[in-house]
């Protein structure tokens, strides 16, 4: 293999990496610091997905003008839209089942479930596609051989501005200690006079609001159907648990680690093939490293 | 001098750089009734953890009897014949006391040996025995999470009793008791070191001095003074750093 | 249905009331399976009942391990997939080989070899690969039903709680164990059949599997298998190791200290749920005459939870009332109106985690104590 094909096999990597780390980041967030597992995790990206094109589709019919920002709006709708569908969910189920995490499991799959179908009957049962606005065309030729698409370019741009968005949020902001604080001792926080049930609802919401960002940036790369999130759920837990839940930067790493397997290995075996492998050798990983790969050894009384 | 039972030498554990217990030696005798008293975050809890193979010690040997606690896991451990009761009383709330008595009961603890369990007579006695002997007699068939704090406290010394280990490790056996029953767990403990050894964390000085043979104070981690209850308070170390405050 | 832990040291009444009424319950399944149903349905109806029950075993073992053992598996659908295509290669060789002697037509002739998988000619495999040959024997096959798919559950999940992964951790492995599964199987379509599945099916053991007299047996067969694995369910709570169980659920960390190891315990009821699930695939395979990717995956195995959830993750005999409610449930949605039936099964999984948590065993438990408290 020479080195063209070699920077553009990591690059097609990095495109995945970008969308499991946008998905994995929200479920860290969720999982990692309030404990519950959402399975309609990938609905929401879906959701941002089909937000994204309804704008591209109202641009089209209403500003054609301004179609050349559509993305840009999409991106911020999707995650406005997801946010506030997150409010709601924990508020109006999530909340009553902090106690009982495995439950909790079961009830966002049933409702990942009806949000497929809810897709698939008022959206469309096919998969649909979002026009590539015309900057966003093109490539932008490194070398003679080595030629990356700027869509792919700028999600990845997108993917680490939000990463790092996220990590100063909850590093350095107000509302960041709040929810470290709400986190590690929940009495201690209302105690100090800290309204919990909002830090729950807004982290929460904020989990979801990474997804409809995920899903923005999924329909650069490939068209969206209702099955989509499902498609991408197990390979985002996997990214989440396999980097450690307590670390944004392991679940990072471990998303480029993931996305950049998953392009090696297509390089010798079918794409399905790879991913099977894949999810095997992280199980494998997880009895050798059980608290993720990146977990810090703290122990914990 | 009697024989030793645990010997603790040089025990260390850091968290995070923050040694816990640092270099500790610790020597329990056959048939004593031990006292280990200390301020908040004086390492006693931390001590029991590593005897009994909760926290994984990262210097130092906890020999008992013959054996190496620290390469050993906790089933294994509490198979040798340790029994560890902790600070919040942690029993099996969804089974009855008898329930929780009988699952205790310190043989066919294999998968095999368990499905193929019959409780005998001498088991069923033994239960009620033990039952009686905590003051449960009558809460024998009540789910255990509807029993009192204190009778949860008890219930999990039957538990230990129930697995007639030769080292018992009481971690506040009578924290929120009301004195009536302080006094009718002293009885029991009491009643219940002959033939064994039993170290016991307690903040109520009141009751060490009810039971205690000896009594040793740790702080920050390390051993700050040991002898009879007397002595100890008599220490200016002590009454510095822990009976002053 | 209450399969409540029984307290053999300390036998007060309400325990003698807890095992009439577990007996109760168990005879009365046992009637409804083996008498009512059969002469109640058509031989249809009947043979979906028989595919339901099947799913049963699974919700069965879910019972163990989730509502005693506190271990959520979304799995189980390797276990019964793994149950139900050792079953169909049997049944596929069996069929080959028949093809072959009976007609050796001009088509098996110009496909394949004798004795080949049709779907293997199809995808231009031409020798049987090693691992379907032992499955020529019936006795082997069955042995592999009975013992490679609790003995790759106990090997997996001992490595896992030994390390203590558990909880949600747990649930992940055994999800992406069940996503892998689902995508070997379509990914080597030469040697499984693919998204097809394995199929088409004429006999078992020479006796014809399409007459009425052969899927009557084959229901009874079934339903007597599912009653055993209820029966040894309730053995296995009604022990020292039901109690056990009950323990690690609620307070895994105090049972190392009871002198018990929390990992062989929870491998070994993952195992037995396993060998309930392998059996309910290969009686499904049977039956349906189909081994398919789309009963192993994701979807399915998460849906075998909820017939647990909706009988009382607590109730053996609850689980299996689940699987037929949910199973007709499903019939009659895609009967009727096949596009809601996502939002009932959706539902469902919600309503019942958040309002009827112990499922419907757990609402006549309580509406009998009512009773009882009312009438004492």
């Amino acid at each position: 293999m020479n080195f063209d094909l070699m920077a553009m096999q990591a690059f097609t990597g990095l495109s995945l990496f970008t969308i499991l780390t946008l998905m994995a980041l929200g479920l860290a967030i969720v999982f990692g610091l309030m404990g519950v597992i959402n399975m309609a995790h990938g609905e929401l990206m879906a959701m941002g997905a089909y937000t994204t094109y309804f704008t591209a589709m109202f641009f089209a019919k209403f500003l054609p003008g301004l179609f050349g920002i559509y993305f840009l709006v999409g991106i911020v709708l999707a995650f406005c839209v997801t946010f506030a569908f997150g409010w709601a969910l924990e508020r109006g189920l999530i909340r009553f089942l902090y106690k009982r995490p495995l439950d909790t499991m079961l009830a966002t799959w049933g409702l990942s479930l009806i949000l497929q179908q809810l897709f698939r009957q008022f959206i469309n049962a096919k998969e649909v596609e979002v026009p590539t606005v015309s900057w966003l065309q093109g490539a932008w030729a490194v070398t003679e051989g080595i030629a990356l698409p700027l869509s792919r370019i700028f999600i990845i741009a997108l993917a680490v501005v939000t990463a790092a968005t996220v990590y100063l949020f909850l590093y350095r902001t107000r509302w960041g200690l709040r929810i470290r604080a709400v986190t590690q001792n929940r009495p201690m926080a209302g105690a100090a006079g800290i309204n919990t049930e909002r830090v729950d609802a807004f982290t929460f919401a904020l989990g979801c609001g990474l997804a409809g960002i995920a899903g923005s940036s999924f329909t650069m790369l490939a068209s969206t159907g209702p099955t989509t999130g499902q498609a991408y759920i197990v390979d985002t837990f996997i990214v989440v648990v396999f980097g450690g839940v307590e670390s944004l930067l392991g679940t990072i790493a471990s998303a480029f680690m993931i996305g950049q397997m998953q392009s090696w290995f297509e390089y010798t075996m079918s794409g399905s093939m790879a991913r099977a492998s894949i999810l095997l050798l992280v199980i494998v990983v997880l009895y050798f490293r059980p608290n993720g790969l990146f977990a810090s050894k703290v122990r914990r009384a | 001098m009697a024989a030793l039972i645990l010997q603790v030498d040089g025990l260390t554990v850091s968290f995070d750089g923050f040694k816990a217990v640092d270099g500790l030696n610790f020597y329990v005798e056959q048939d004593e009734l031990r006292c280990v008293i200390g301020p908040n975050g004086a390492g006693k809890t931390t001590l029991l953890d590593m005897i009994c193979g909760k926290t994984k010690p990262t210097a130092g040997t906890v020999k008992f009897k013959n054996l190496e606690l620290t390469e050993m896991i906790e089933f294994q451990i509490t198979r040798a014949g340790v029994g560890r009761k902790f600070q919040n009383p942690s029993v099996y709330e969804d089974l009855t006391v008898a329930e929780n008595l009988e699952i205790s009961w310190p043989k066919k603890r294999s998968v095999f040996g368990s499905l193929f369990f019959r409780p005998d007579a001498a088991v069923v006695g033994k239960v009620q025995g033990v039952a009686s002997q905590i003051f449960l007699r009558e809460q024998l068939s009540t789910k255990a999470g509807l029993l009192s704090h204190g009778q949860k406290q008890w219930l999990e010394i039957g538990m230990l009793l129930m697995q007639d280990p030769e080292l018992l490790l009481l971690d506040e056996p009578v924290a929120g008791m009301s004195a009536r029953e302080r006094e009718q767990t002293a009885e029991l403990l009491n009643g219940i070191t002959k033939g064994r050894s039993v170290v016991v964390i307690e903040h109520d000085m009141a009751f060490v001095r009810m039971i205690a043979h000896k009594v040793t104070v740790l702080h920050q981690g390390k051993l700050l003074a040991e002898g009879s209850m007397d002595d100890v308070q008599a220490d200016p170390r002590v009454i510095e750093t822990y009976l002053g405050h | 249905m209450s399969e409540t832990v029984s307290v053999p040291v300390a036998s007060g009444a309400s325990s003698r009331r807890g095992n009439w009424w577990g007996v109760a319950s168990f005879g009365l399944l046992a009637a409804l399976m083996l008498v009512v149903f059969p002469l109640a349905m058509d031989v249809f109806r009947l043979g979906l009942a028989a595919k339901y029950l099947c799913l049963g075993f699974c919700a069965v073992g879910i019972v163990l391990i989730w509502g005693y053992g506190g271990i959520l598996s979304l799995g189980q659908g390797v276990f019964f997939g793994l149950g139900s295509y050792m079953m169909a290669m049997f049944l596929k060789l069996e069929a080959a080989a028949n093809a072959d002697s009976s007609s050796g037509t001009a088509l098996s002739a110009f496909f394949g070899q004798e004795g080949l998988p049709d779907f293997m000619s199809w995808n231009s495999v031409e020798k049987l690969p090693w691992w379907w040959e032992p499955f020529h024997h019936v006795w082997f096959t069955v042995a592999a039903i009975l013992v490679i798919p609790p003995l790759l559950a106990f090997v997996l999940s001992y490595a896992n709680f030994r390390k203590r992964v558990g909880g949600v951790y747990f649930s992940i492995v055994t999800l992406a164990l069940s996503a892998i599964m689902a995508i070997v199987i379509i990914g080597q379509q030469g040697y499984t059949g693919g998204v097809n599945g394995i199929t088409d099916f004429k006999t078992f053991l020479g006796h014809d599997l399409d007459n009425d007299r052969s899927k009557v047996t084959m229901y009874m067969i079934t339903a007597g298998l599912l009653l055993l694995c209820v029966a040894i369910g309730a053995f296995i709570l009604r022990s020292r190791l039901g109690r056990v169980l009950v323990a690690i659920r609620d307070r895994e960390d105090r049972v190392r200290f009871s002198g018990y190891d929390p990992a062989l315990f929870k491998a070994f009821i993952f195992a037995v749920a396993a060998l309930f699930s392998s059996i309910g695939g290969a009686m499904f395979t049977i039956q349906v005459g189909l081994a398919s990717p789309s009963l192993v995956g994701i979807v399915p195995s998460v849906e075998m939870v909820i017939y647990a959830a909706v009988g009382g993750r607590l109730s053996l005999v609850g689980a299996v009332y689940g699987a037929l409610i949910v199973g007709w449930a499903k019939t009659f949605f895609s009967e009727n109106f096949v596009e809601y039936w996502p939002y009932f099964i959706g539902l469902l999984f919600v309503v019942v985690v958040m309002f009827l948590p112990t499922g419907l065993a757990g609402l006549l438990d309580r509406l009998r104590g009512r009773a009882a408290g009312g009438g004492a």
